[in-house]
């Protein structure tokens, strides 16, 4: 099978492609080039981050050559600002939090460069991503958390279609992190001991702030800092500093710790209060994908994921009408994040998910 | 070692960016890499005999150019070779008081860069305008030139869309006003005959990987009475022109790749001609939205610059080469990026006819079965790729 494996030089996307290999089919190494690695500020500052540096699409070159498969690069340039950056931009202006890897999934991955592995006659694109697929007897596709729960990616891939599945494929999902770098070294990848990079890959050092500054220097909008009852506490540069459940940053002095509880971006405003009342209890959610292409007919007994590093938490989740859910937890979930994605599982397998509003 | 077990055939059509090594030349470099190792410089014996080998490649050389072997400096390069001439000629004239330049909008990069070089330290660079045609008009330059102007640029063949320029007629007019007249004939050489004395130039450029030498090789030729202040410093090799020990068995395989040129320029200029006329009338005609880009004639005989509307060069050449055919788009140079070719925006091509171009440039290892492989497999691909959304009909 002609497969094209999307090669970020990273070492699971290179154990995947060099698995795939050692298993006789006809890989295809594909590095998406996703911004202009020359592109400096007026002040001269670099404008975006290393994911995808050159160095990284040396490396995804190098393993290519040691693995004796074609590598090509592709640039995305455009449409990376476009689905990715631009919403990035655009929701922490509006005081959300977003999270531009799962719209780089669903838009640029399982989408452009799928239509590229279709022009290059591949029958499907492959990931680094700790995820599995299976399909069933009626030859519907299931979506599962990743062996290594400590890795699992599929709060990314929620957005994922039964289309988009059957030509996924996801060739370390079954292993764990070790177990990869094993397969690494033992292919002599130059990869093997590469360290995963933690950030999202345009902003490296996790200033997504200053990021947004740039980007839409119009973002800087002065405000005031709130508490419950409208009372002003302080000031504050731009809504887009603050993401819910903030505590540091919030430039207050006060006896007890304040969290941000809300985001106000017509007000400028942002209201924050104790720890006790950034609990909540439901949530409605947006643009909500059900991986098995139908939406359950009445309310439904889930486990929602409302950020990466949450547990998912027990749940019952109704689909509304135009692609909207509303969602209740058993017990209420701190810091409840619009802008974030609250993904639906049962057991270990994605049932859907959506952008909480 | 990359796995070629997935593609059965391979067809190089790409013969302006870089050419295989001759036979004769490959084989003639290895008993030089073994037998002729002396310092071309030294005294001794082994001097001597790396002298001699050089002495014959010069010779060579200056047969394919019609000149002298005098005149023939070696380099390691189109790029070194235009540097060294832009550069030095640049810098020599400066103390008359002219420091005006002039080339091209459709030069290679390596004109181009220095001339901006050149530029940022004082002088003063015009830019020809190109025009759809790819061909310089010579009244362009003579209304460009000035009492001052030292030197002017122009390009013998445009390694993109291979169209000539008229460079006899343009050097008359660069010296009616006392200008130097150099061409970079990097991608003439070896398809057309060169006579460096016909042209009336003052420095021409060559490189010895674009007909079937090896990389690393090049050579400007001068003028007698041509002053140049060398860029790189250091020596007295070629007669102080050019400095650092010279790659003996690299300019053994110029040597021979020149003398092989010469001799069957004539007749695979015909045979190539034919070639690409064929692959270029049968593409026009099997995929519809396709155009030639720049005039057909004067171009050199192996290249076709092509553009296919609604698809972008970078998913056509990815195809293009899963299915075994090597082509290119842009200059080999600035691949890898979606900057348009500068070369066709000078032309005043559309942003859409830009990004959708491709250039196959054929040679020796062409052949009429070749041409037919690529006129049955690229028209299904660009149906293909027209049918993919994403990947066909961006603005």
């Amino acid at each position: 099978m002609r497969i094209v494996v999307a090669m970020s030089g990273g070492v699971d996307s290179s154990v995947a492609a060099a698995l795939l290999a050692e298993q006789g089919h006809d890989v295809i190494g594909v590095s998406m080039q996703l911004y202009d690695q020359g592109q400096t500020t007026a002040t001269g500052q670099k404008a975006f981050g290393t994911c995808c540096t050159i160095d990284d699409l040396y490396d995804a070159r190098r393993v290519a050559a040691t693995i004796g498969i074609p590598h090509y690069i592709v640039n995305f340039e455009s449409q990376f600002g476009e689905h990715v950056v631009s919403n990035f931009v655009r929701e922490y202006v509006s005081g959300r939090t977003p999270i531009p890897c799962s719209h780089c999934n669903s838009e640029l991955k399982f989408a452009e460069l799928l239509d590229r592995a279709t022009a290059y006659d591949a029958d499907q694109l492959a990931t680094g991503h700790y995820a599995r697929i299976e399909q069933d007897a009626s030859g519907r596709y299931h979506l599962f958390r990743g062996a290594d729960n400590t890795k699992d990616q599929t709060y990314f891939l929620f957005s994922l279609t039964q289309q988009q599945l059957a030509r996924a494929a996801f060739p370390v999902g079954h292993l764990d992190k070790d177990t990869v770098r094993a397969h690494a070294h033992r292919l002599q990848l130059r990869v093997a001991s590469k360290p995963d990079s933690q950030e999202i890959c345009f902003v490296p050092d996790g200033d997504y702030a200053a990021f947004v500054e740039r980007q839409a220097p119009e973002a800087l909008r002065a405000g005031t800092v709130v508490d419950g009852g409208g009372k002003v506490l302080g000031t504050h540069g731009g809504v887009h500093r603050f993401t819910i459940g903030q505590r540091k940053g919030l430039g207050l002095s006060s006896r007890e710790p304040l969290y941000v509880l809300e985001i106000k971006p017509d007000a400028a405003q942002v209201v924050v209060g104790p720890k006790e009342a950034l609990g909540r209890a439901a949530l409605t959610a947006s643009t909500v994908n059900w991986v098995s292409g139908a939406a359950p007919a009445d309310w439904l007994r889930i486990s929602a994921q409302i950020r990466h590093r949450h547990a998912a938490a027990p749940a019952r989740v109704r689909a509304n009408d135009e692609g909207r859910a509303e969602l209740e937890f058993d017990a209420p979930q701190t810091a409840v994040t619009p802008g974030q994605a609250v993904v639906f599982y049962d057991g270990d397998e994605v049932l859907g998910g959506g952008w909480i509003d | 070692m990359l796995r070629s077990r997935f593609v059965a055939m391979r067809i190089y059509l790409d013969h302006n960016a870089t050419t295989p090594l001759d036979p004769l030349v490959a084989e003639r470099m290895v008993e030089a890499l073994r037998e002729v190792w002396g310092n071309a410089s030294s005294v001794h014996h082994f001097g001597q005999q790396a002298k001699a080998a050089l002495d014959e490649a010069r010779g060579a050389v200056a047969g394919l150019l019609g000149a002298d072997a005098s005149e023939i400096v070696f380099t390691c390069g189109g790029t070194e070779s235009d540097n060294i001439a832009i550069r030095g000629a640049a810098e020599a004239l400066e103390a008359s008081g002219r420091r005006h330049l002039i080339t091209s909008a459709i030069e290679h990069e390596a004109v181009l860069s220095t001339m901006t070089a050149l530029a940022r330290r004082g002088a003063r660079v015009t830019i020809l305008p190109a025009d759809a045609s790819g061909i310089l008009a010579p009244d362009r330059l003579r209304e460009a030139l000035t009492d001052d102007t030292a030197l002017v640029s122009v390009m013998h063949a445009n390694n993109e869309i291979g169209t000539v320029q008229p460079i006899a007629e343009l050097a008359a007019i660069a010296h009616e006003r006392g200008a130097l007249f150099h061409t970079d004939a990097v991608q003439s050489a070896g398809k057309l005959p060169l006579d460096v004395r016909g042209l009336g130039v003052d420095l021409l450029s060559i490189a010895g990987h674009k007909f079937y030498g090896p990389k690393g090789t090049g050579a400007l030729w001068l003028r007698r009475g041509v002053r140049l202040i060398p860029p790189m410093t250091g020596g007295r090799q070629e007669r102080n022109r050019r400095a650092g020990t010279e790659n003996v068995p690299a300019l053994v395989g110029l040597g021979v790749a020149a003398d092989v040129a010469n001799r069957k320029l004539a007749r695979e200029a015909g045979r190539l001609g034919a070639l690409r006329d064929r692959l270029e009338a049968g593409i026009l005609a099997a995929v519809p939205g396709s155009e030639r880009n720049g005039a057909a004639a004067p171009r050199v005989p192996n290249t076709t610059n092509l553009s296919i509307d609604g698809v972008e060069s970078e998913s056509l050449l990815i195809g293009l080469d899963l299915a075994g055919i090597a082509v290119s788009s842009g200059s080999a140079c600035s691949s890898g990026t979606l900057e348009p070719s500068h070369v066709l925006k000078a032309m005043g091509l559309s942003h859409g006819r830009t990004l959708g171009s491709i250039r196959f440039s054929l040679g020796t290892s062409n052949t009429d079965a070749d041409i037919d492989h690529v006129i049955a497999v690229l028209p299904p691909l660009v149906a293909k790729l027209r049918s993919l959304t994403t990947v066909g009909g961006r603005k």
